[in-house]
């Protein structure tokens, strides 16, 4: 069936695997009419990608180190937007997304902006430029650029603070999807989470990881997509919902006028289990201040434009153009899954809300919810919590809480779709956290393979012994990522924001001026990513121990601090000390045009 | 000026028409968030809702696709694009 060279089979290939995986899920969906249980359905479905994506990374093994760390730079612009995009997307987008936009409203979507408006500075200031370096990793280029190992170690411990912070995190979904899907103990459904993300990228490096995000980005997006077309179509919201929920919107305001926001009383929200949450913001009306949407939007987008597992895919292109224009696709494919999370959002809140509907619980008496089937599994999950506060005997919107999780996971449930579509939200979660653990960890483990390992320690290494280590290393942080990750210390989102402002804080400004400013030196580069990562680091302490912080910065915003200061330090160190050395300002010459060898391949 | 350098003129002046574009779609108009609320903006959703939800992505996407186009047409003027692959 398939004949010659992969590559050019690519569009062949995964369209094959689409329709098989479409044909999966009809499959499930007779096998559900034919009496299979849920458990059976959700275990299949997790079992069932997972397999596929081990036998991809299986497939796509490999002993170069050109294939095991850039996948051979060959990878087309189309598919490398999409594997961008599944790295993008972690488990934080893909379940706890919705489920905030569903309880703050315009506050939060500050991180879809931000999210998405990140691009622009990758694909102007940075993307393109760091391909003509060619080099292997990120620090590989600070390195390169800057010159001496201490800029290359300084990077290196920039991109592992964030990187981990934001691995853990994805581990966490993981092994919380896991959990859910196959019935077993977080404990262990954290290694078994684990277990699947190495099996994708142990072999075959960034040639593996780059065709399972593919596969992965393809799950992902069927599992998003069709629940939200299908509510839409089911509570008669629109057959297309991007384009037509302008009236659900202006109904769900109407309703939130009628109800009110009704505040809580201290000792009765102390009777709701931790981590759940009711409405108290409006849903599409301005509800933050200017500076509270702005500063959240600009933190994400300056780290979007520094974070090395994102940066190192447009290495993998073949050419400076195709870098360019793969950050476009990659915004592409994101902005599909983007612009439908507030979709979901609304039909969910709708669904629950509107007493017209079925489905709606507000106003309905307690005892009548206590024994909707629904209600009564996602209360057993700790993601559903109704109180009588007022004793009037019938649920208000403020006597009804929901965990952010239960957004994605449950509405598909409350709408009365058919379990598969359950089953398939479950690994469709499952792959946008693998995907992005994935991605993350190999940055971690190649960074210190490549530029401590092989550029400082041993630069005599074989390619056989370096991609050892490389993988030993991708073992070793994984390990360590799964056991913090299992004793689940914070959120899923709070860290993956941290990790956001921590490479802000030390990488933006030593990436972004080692291109557009040629008098940038290595003393500068040093000071500035150090001093950053530092001073960020310190504002978030002090913030979290009760400090006030100061110009509305606050622990989720962190990095605009660290930056000011890596910005700040980076320049007049770089004055103080002297200018680089000719050779090195010729190769910032070369690396602002697309032509010719890399700078990297010269040498 | 030698070539690289009007090139790299050039170069530069996309970057700034681009950042300033982003500026404005990224942050400009959430200024005014709660002045553009009571607006209605496409498909009758209301304005400010509409720009986090779909306006300020789709204008990204485009955005990032415009950039990409132009900077390839300087490259070609100045004979420094790379040849064959794509």
């Amino acid at each position: 069936m398939i004949k010659g060279n992969f590559i050019d089979n690519l569009p062949k290939v995964y369209g094959i695997y689409t329709g098989g995986f479409i044909g999966f899920i009809i499959i499930m969906a007779i096998a559900e009419q034919a009496g299979m249980s849920a458990k059976a359905i959700g275990i299949a479905f997790v079992a069932f990608t997972v397999a596929i994506y081990a036998i991809i990374g299986y497939l796509s093994r490999t002993a170069q180190a050109d294939a095991y760390y850039v996948a051979g730079r060959q990878v087309p612009t189309v598919f490398n937007g999409m594997a961008t995009a599944a790295d993008w997307m972690s488990g934080a987008s893909f379940v706890a997304m919705a489920g905030g936009i569903y309880f703050k409203g315009y506050g939060y979507m500050a991180l879809l902006v931000g999210w998405t408006g990140g691009y622009v500075l990758v694909a102007s200031l940075l993307a393109p430029y760091l391909r003509k370096f060619g080099c292997y990793t990120v620090p590989d280029f600070i390195g390169t650029r800057y010159g001496g190992n201490l800029a290359r170690l300084s990077a290196v411990i920039v991109l592992t603070v964030a990187s981990f912070t934001y691995v853990t995190a994805q581990i966490n979904a993981t092994g919380t999807i896991a959990s859910v899907a196959l019935d077993i103990p977080f404990q262990y459904a954290v290694y078994v989470g684990l277990i699947s993300i190495l099996l994708c990228s142990m072999l075959g490096g960034m040639r593996g990881v780059t065709w399972t995000q593919v596969a992965q980005y393809i799950v992902l997006i069927i599992a998003y997509l069709l629940p939200v077309f299908w509510i839409s179509n089911k509570i008669g919201a629109g057959f297309f919902p991007h384009f037509m929920l302008a009236d659900e919107v202006a109904r769900i305001a109407e309703l939130e006028g009628q109800y009110g926001f009704v505040k809580n009383a201290a000792a009765d929200l102390k009777t709701v289990p931790k981590g759940l949450a009711g409405i108290t913001k409006a849903h599409s009306a301005v509800n933050a201040t200017p500076w509270a949407f702005i500063s959240l939007a600009l933190a994400m987008m300056m780290g979007t434009a520094s974070l090395p597992h994102v940066m190192m895919r447009y290495f993998t292109t073949p050419s400076v153009k195709a870098a360019r224009k793969s950050v476009g696709w990659s915004v592409f494919f994101i902005f599909l899954l983007y612009s439908s999370a507030p979709m979901l959002a609304t039909l969910s809140k709708l669904a629950l809300i509107d007493p017209t509907l079925p489905t709606g619980i507000i106003g309905k008496s307690i005892s009548e919810v206590q024994a909707i089937d629904w209600y009564q599994n996602w209360n057993q999950a700790n993601l559903m919590f109704i109180s009588d506060f007022n004793g009037n005997g019938t649920v208000e919107l403020n006597e009804f809480f929901m965990g952010g999780k239960a957004v994605v996971l449950a509405t598909p449930e409350i709408a009365g779709l058919p379990y598969v579509i359950s089953g398939l939200v479950a690994a469709g979660g499952m792959a946008a956290a693998m995907s992005t653990a994935d991605g993350l960890i190999l940055a971690i483990a190649n960074a210190i393979s490549h530029d401590v390992y092989y550029k400082i320690i041993d630069p005599k290494a074989e390619t056989a012994k370096r991609l050892v280590v490389a993988r030993v290393l991708l073992v070793v942080i994984g390990f360590a990522g799964a056991t913090i990750a299992a004793m689940e210390i914070q959120g899923i989102l709070g860290s993956v924001i941290w990790a956001f402002d921590f490479a802000m804080s030390g990488l933006f400004f030593p990436l972004v001026l080692g291109v557009w400013w040629k008098r940038a030196n290595k003393e500068g580069a040093v000071a500035g990513m150090l001093l950053g990562l530092i001073s960020g680091a310190g504002y978030l302490i002090w913030v979290r121990n009760g400090g006030s912080g100061f110009l509305g910065i606050t622990q989720l915003t962190f990095g605009i601090f660290g930056s000011a200061v890596s910005l700040v330090a980076m320049v007049v160190v770089s004055l103080m000390t002297s200018a680089p050395n000719a050779a090195m300002q010729r190769m910032v010459d070369e690396a602002r045009v697309p032509a010719g060898k890399t700078i990297l391949g010269k040498q | 000026m030698s070539k690289q350098e009007q090139h790299w003129g050039k170069t530069r002046a996309l970057l700034f028409t681009t950042l300033a574009i982003w500026f404005v779609f990224s942050m400009g108009i959430f200024l005014f968030g709660a002045e553009m609320e009571s607006i209605t903006g496409p498909f009758g959703y209301p304005l400010t809702y509409w720009f986090t939800c779909q306006g300020s992505l789709g204008i990204f996407v485009i955005l990032i696709f415009w950039f990409a186009n132009r900077q390839e047409k300087i490259d070609e003027e100045f004979g420094f694009s790379e040849r064959g692959e794509d």
